[in-house]
This record gives structure tokens, sequence and C-alpha cells, in this order.
């Protein structure tokens, strides 16, 4: 596969640290000390559904065709306003598409499984173009009176069009089940036939050490995995972008892989954690911003509840667009 | 358990800038102004370092746990 076009959207509705601190035992200080997060966007009136559309169709302006011509549409969410019909059924239409769609649940590393899931169907010759998406609002799933969760996340969209082409240099995707260290349960509902799950569902549950061990342990795995599948030692990669969940656990493997801190740019500080939007929205960023250049080598690692984890390298092959949207923020050093 | 105490102690110290000497079995990480993160990042570190895998549930929050929870798990 190659990336023909990318997009993203934002919801409106800016959530800083001080309004938490309004509602919740916190501070801006605890928050950012923590997390390196300051504020995030949360999703006010108009659904999910709305802003994965508006992203998809930035990426397909950006690719320079119509949705006529997508062969699959697949969106990686968590849970999209429906439970269904899915996110992506839900946008086919309004992008002028006819094409099968689907969601695929991966948690935050769900753009990656996404990418890997095109770049097959476009290999095996059963799709030319695919639209993937990565679409989330953890915000809903939060336990808003959990201050040591709530505070991580944010929503957002973002979407990619992957034609034909070989710039999908190496993929690694993991699965290994655990139900305790990240989790949510699903509402029984009102089935008088099942019993209630001996606990109740209360939102989004985590165990904040057992992540970062395995976020931190997983993504230097699969970085190293990644760039021994395509050749390029990881020190020769232009970008390395790892999903934004916690600016520490990105320090951690910075640190850890001594690697050029201004070659992983980030957007924690203004996004959190919007899972898997994360890693195609500061794609998208670094793309708008100019940063990016034909046959720069892209490594990109992400992880979530599952446990499932994700990295590959890409060849970007596009041309800077024409109108750049500055965001020099994307590199720790400018916002020191 | 000496030795272990010892290690974890040199760790510490190199983390926070201090004398080893000044950390106790019954010091806090709190004390040193650890949060939740330095101490699962520290774990990362004395794992390689002993060669064990930690269980941090068992690690109640003073240094004291954690140099006894190695002992168990080395």
């Amino acid at each position: 596969m190659n990336i023909l076009g990318i997009g993203s959207a934002l919801p409106d509705q800016v959530v800083t640290n001080h309004q938490l601190a309004e509602i919740l035992d916190t501070s801006d200080e605890w928050i950012k000390t923590r997390t390196g997060i300051s504020s995030r966007r949360v999703l006010g009136e108009s659904g999910l559904t709305r802003l994965a559309l508006t992203a998809a169709q930035r990426a397909l302006a950006d690719a320079g065709i119509q949705g006529s011509e997508l062969d699959l549409i697949l969106v990686a969410t968590t849970m999209g306003d429906y439970v269904f019909p899915s996110t992506a059924c839900l946008i086919q239409k309004d992008l002028g598409a006819a094409c099968p769609a689907m969601d695929l649940h991966a948690a935050c590393a769900g753009f990656v499984y996404a990418l890997e899931t095109a770049d097959s169907f476009i290999k095996a010759g059963k799709a030319r173009h695919v639209l993937v998406v990565g679409s989330e609002a953890i915000t809903r799933l939060a336990n808003w009176e959990d201050r040591s969760t709530c505070v991580l996340f944010g929503d957002g969209a973002a979407a990619v069009v992957a034609g034909p082409g070989d710039a999908l240099l190496a993929c690694h995707l993991t699965a290994q089940t655990d139900s305790q260290v990240l989790y949510m349960l699903a509402e029984p509902g009102n089935n008088p036939f099942t019993k209630k799950p001996e606990e109740a569902a209360s939102g989004l549950k985590m165990l904040g050490q057992d992540v970062y061990r395995f976020a931190v342990t997983r993504s230097i795995q699969d970085l190293e995995t990644v760039a021994e599948k395509s050749g390029i030692p990881l020190d020769q990669m232009d970008w390395v972008l790892l999903h934004q969940a916690n600016q520490r656990i990105v320090d951690a493997v910075r640190h850890r892989l001594k690697l050029d801190p201004a070659r992983m740019p980030g957007n924690i500080h203004r996004t959190g954690n919007t899972s898997a939007a994360s890693v195609p929205l500061l794609l998208d960023e670094l793309y708008r911003a100019g940063h990016l250049k034909p046959g720069h080598l892209i490594a990109m690692s992400a992880f979530g509840a599952g446990l499932v984890s994700g990295a590959c390298v890409l060849r970007w092959g596009k041309q800077p667009p024409d109108k750049l949207t500055p965001a020099e923020d994307l590199f720790p050093a400018a916002r020191q | 358990m000496e030795s272990i105490m010892n290690k974890v102690a040199q760790a510490l110290a190199e983390r926070r800038g201090t004398d080893p000497s000044q950390i106790k079995a019954e010091t806090k990480f709190s004390d040193l102004a650890l949060d939740s993160l330095d101490v699962a990042e520290l774990i990362m570190d004395l794992e390689d370092a002993f060669n064990v895998t930690i269980d941090i549930t068992k690690v109640d929050g003073t240094v004291g746990d954690l140099v006894r929870v190695i002992q168990e798990a080395a």
C-alpha cells in the first residue's frame, strides 16, 4: 500500500486541566507532571460519526479521489455513536461510497491493525483504495469520578486513504489476553433471564503502573522488530511516532532506545490520549505542517487494551500540502 | 537481602541525587517524591538488574517492601 491522502478532525470543545480541577480533586500541575497533558478536546453535541466523516472527507480531498472510488472502509474505533450500525457504515453514504464497510476494534492500536488489514486487501488484489479511519470518543467511556484515569483521554479522528504501492515496509501486530489491567465492562442491558455480573459496569478501569510497564516494554520490542523486518535501524528513521498515551511513556521509550527527541514529535499536551486516532492524528499534523517529505521513513508504534500492540515502518510518498498549517509545538524543545 | 537493599538504595539514590545511606527499608517512595510511574520505571530497571519479574501489586509503598518482593522473586 501507499498513503494517497490524509486528514483529521478534532472536536471544537477544549477542556483544560484547570477546568478539570473545578470538578475533580486534581490540579493542572498534578496532571501535567504525570502525563504531559495540559488540555484535550471533548466531543460536544455533534457525535463521533460526524468527526470520523470530516476526517475521512479531508483524507479523500487530500488524496484527490472520490468516495465512489473506495473499495473498502475500515474504521478503527472502540465504540462509535451506535453499538450498531458500525461507524464505517454510518459514514459510507455521506462519503459517496458504495463499498463494504466495517469497524475494527483493537483499542489504541486500532489504526496500525487497520493499516495492516488495508495493506493485506490491497496486496491480495481485493481492493485498490481503502479508507482507514481511527475515530474515538474515549471521554464518553471514562469514569469521570476517577481522577486518575478520566484526565488522560481526549476525542478525535484521523483518516488515510491507502492505495496500491509498497510503502508499508514492515508491520508487526501482537495480542495477549489480559482483562484486568485495562478494561471496561459492557452494560448488561435489561434481559430478565441473564444474571447480572458481580462487578457493575462503571466506565474505564486501568492499573496505571502495569499499563506503563506493558507500554514501554512492548513499544520498545515492537519498534526493534519492525526496524529489523524493514532492514532500517531505528536511528535512521526520519520520524518515530509513538501512541500519545502519556508523555512519560514516550520519554521512557525514547530514553531506552536512545532516540533523538527532535524525531519524536508529540501533541499529547493538547490532545490527551485519543486512542486509535492518536498516531494518524500526529501523522496528519506533521504532514500539514510541512515536516514530511517524500522518502521519509516513519516508524509508528501503538499499544492498548487487550493487551494489543502494533508497530510499522512506512515510507512517506507525498509532497507537503500547498497550504501549510504550522505546528511547532509538536516538538518538545519548542514547548519548553 | 542486604545486597539487594544496597542495590535498590543505589538505584534510588541515583534517581533522586541523594546519598544511598539516607535510604532505609522504612523509607516511603512518597518521601523520595517518587510518583507511581517513577516506581514503575524503577521496578523495570530493577527487573533488568536482578533478572526477575516483580509483581508490582505486592509493593505497598516502602523500599523494604520492594526489597522483600525482589527477594521472593529471585
